[in-house]
């Protein structure tokens, strides 16, 4: 097994969309908004906090610009999810030149203890947005379709 | 949102003229309270697409229209391939083909009563529900093409459902222009094993009592008696069409500009429908709705296979079986003129009026039935068809209540176990995997379904047939 980050520190919220939810994270830079986002959307489906890192799963994504990135980060993990019936709580974000590598530790969902909600469709490029919105402090942000 | 925003035409229509880019008015039908529940959002939304080329008509919204992406849900609206047309990805949706379909049963209310939690369970055991849930069914990469291009005609032809069940479906169970070669092997995989499931959110199985019958002569035809037993099944395209949403969708954001296409916004990505991605799309869709109608067939075979063991005598008759997000070939009179046009429906429902031919010919002097979902503890209704209804919105109506509050303060708002006790001293035995699941589908979070229904029967999309009471929910 391979060695899984320490837990991330709590920087993302859920933001209001009527039928659907919106995901937000804020980081120092942009691969640690992006680790924040994807923990956002994890939450839609179960606590991460419930969410042991037993296997880890590598993928990557590109894209145009950066807020499309985002979209394919989060497309890229809600497929392993979805096909590995999976559910992710850390992970291992390098972004360069709108490339994303990435490691996502996670463990097969687990009815007993994960307390599960609706599953994540995919993300949309509703609300999409990343930007450095002060020195040092990113926000990446979309709605997920659930 | 402001009703001012709009010019009223009557009681249920709303209208705003063409200004700036729009093409076509945009038309919302609703009463004027469902307008001020709406978000700002909708009103953008149904004003944006009337900018799309190719718009034929009008951007219309129905009574239950609330803020999606690009498009808004219980957004329909036409495009005319010979004007420049598009196809757009957002116009129908992730979960593509997600409907409904409902079966009579002939059983009255006392029958269930009598089994009531033991039928929850064993529907609860027998149909997969929930995240991360898989079937019994495993698709090689030939039979998965099979599917895709079989739609329920295929799922009958490997036992799952009754011949008479193909009529009774939307396209005869079978998309036609279904392309297996179009979908990614991404969606392929994600398919693999949840033929069969429910999946999780707004979808449920409910076994519902006819509490109401409005139109007692559509009613009959239709054959639904008060006091009598139907099941409704709400799912759709599961994984496979969410991955056909997710790549298509990226893939028309970036075509869009390629095509010359001015978006007012990036996520109403969509490209010509005389385009290689737009074909494609087209093709990998049509096989999504193949897919929904497949799954919702073999949900319906499992239904049947629990109810035999409680009912050996009942025979499950499919009413009809309606997809909620698509986009359609169509024929439809446009200023006295027959045109063949790409109908989107995205949270709406196809609402084809009597005497249509394509409607079954037990169903033809009524008009179709279009199935209204609802959640859990509010009801569903049974409506029908109308002529007028091709005038007003392509023959369109509404697909369900919409929800009015969020996922994330309906879980702040009540407990599931709360709910589910609360529906079980009203009657109504809920069985999901998921407590949290159904705090976040509570009741309350939902519009009122009546004043949907009634908003969409005002303004002539369609008219009240039967109002159906829950008595078991099973909920992914």
């Amino acid at each position: 097994m391979t060695l899984a980050p320490p837990p991330h520190a709590t920087n993302w919220e859920h933001f209001s969309h009527v039928a659907d939810v919106g995901v937000r994270g804020f980081g120092r830079t942009p691969a640690e908004a992006f680790i924040q986002t994807a923990l956002a959307t994890v939450a839609v489906m179960a606590d991460p906090a419930q969410v042991e890192p037993r296997e880890a799963v590598t993928l990557s994504a590109q894209a145009p610009d950066l807020e499309l990135l985002l979209a394919e980060w989060l497309n890229a993990l809600i497929y392993e999810m979805a096909t590995r019936k999976m559910l992710f709580s850390r992970f291992a974000v390098v972004i360069e030149d709108n490339r994303l590598m990435a490691t996502a530790w996670g463990e097969p969902v687990d009815r007993a203890r994960h307390e599960l909600g609706t599953e994540v469709k995919g993300a949309t490029l509703t609300a999409l947005r990343v930007a450095e919105e002060q020195p040092g402090r990113w926000v990446a942000q979309c709605v997920v379709d659930v | 949102m402001d009703p001012g925003r709009f010019e009223r035409i009557s009681g249920y229509e709303w209208r705003v003229e063409p200004v700036g880019t729009m093409r076509v008015p945009a038309v919302i039908y609703a009463d004027e309270d469902l307008i001020r529940d709406m978000d700002d959002k909708v009103f953008e939304q149904v004003v944006n697409v009337a900018a799309l080329p190719g718009i034929v008509g009008a951007s219309y919204a129905m009574p239950d229209a609330h803020w999606g992406y690009g498009f808004p849900i219980g957004g329909v609206a036409a495009f005319d391939p010979d004007q420049g047309g598009v196809v757009s990805a957002g116009g129908v949706g992730f979960d593509i083909s997600c409907g409904v379909r409902a079966l009579t049963t002939g059983l009255p209310k006392a029958e269930i009563l009598k089994a009531q939690r033991d039928l929850a369970d064993a529907l609860f055991r027998h149909i997969p529900a929930g995240l991360g849930s898989t079937g019994a069914i495993r698709l090689d990469a030939a039979e998965m093409d099979a599917m895709l291009a079989g739609g329920a005609t295929w799922a009958l032809a490997r036992g799952w459902g009754e011949a008479r069940d193909l009529e009774r479906i939307e396209e005869h169970g079978c998309m036609k222009g279904a392309e297996p070669d179009a979908v990614s092997e991404k969606a392929k995989k994600r398919q693999k094993d949840e033929m069969g499931t429910l999946g999780s959110g707004n979808h449920y199985l409910e076994v519902q009592e006819i509490a109401e019958v409005f139109d007692p002569v559509a009613a009959e035809a239709y054959g639904l008696r008060a006091g009598e037993i139907v099941v409704s099944i709400h799912c759709g395209s599961r994984g496979l069409g969410h991955q056909i949403g997710t790549e298509y969708l990226r893939e028309m954001a970036e075509a869009a500009a390629r095509h010359g296409i001015r978006l007012p916004d990036r996520e109403l990505a969509c490209a010509p429908i005389d385009s290689d991605v737009g074909r494609r799309y087209l093709g990998a869709m049509r096989a999504a709705i193949n897919c929904a109608l497949a799954n919702r067939q073999i949900i319906g075979h499992l239904t049947r296979e629990v109810f035999a063991q409680f009912f050996p005598k009942t025979r499950l008759e499919l009413l009809f079986d309606v997809s909620h997000n698509t986009c359609k070939i169509e024929e439809h009179e446009v200023g006295g003129k027959k045109r063949r046009l790409f109908v989107h429906r995205k949270g709406a429902t196809r609402a084809f009026g009597p005497g249509h031919a394509e409607l079954p010919e037990a169903l033809r002097p009524i008009g179709q039935p279009v199935l209204i979902g609802g959640s859990m503890g509010t009801g569903s209704y049974v409506l029908a068809g109308t002529r007028e209804s091709e005038t007003r919105a392509y023959s369109s109506s509404c697909h369900g209540a919409g929800r009015r509050m969020s996922r994330h303060q309906a879980l702040k708002s009540w407990r599931g176990r709360y709910v589910v006790d609360d529906l079980a001293a009203r009657g109504i035995l809920i069985r999901s995997p998921s407590m949290r699941g159904i705090a976040e589908e509570a009741p309350g979070a939902y519009k009122d379904v009546g004043q949907v229904v009634e908003a969409a029967e005002r303004a002539g999309l369609s008219r009240k047939v039967v109002y159906l009471k829950p008595l078991i929910c099973v909920k992914g």
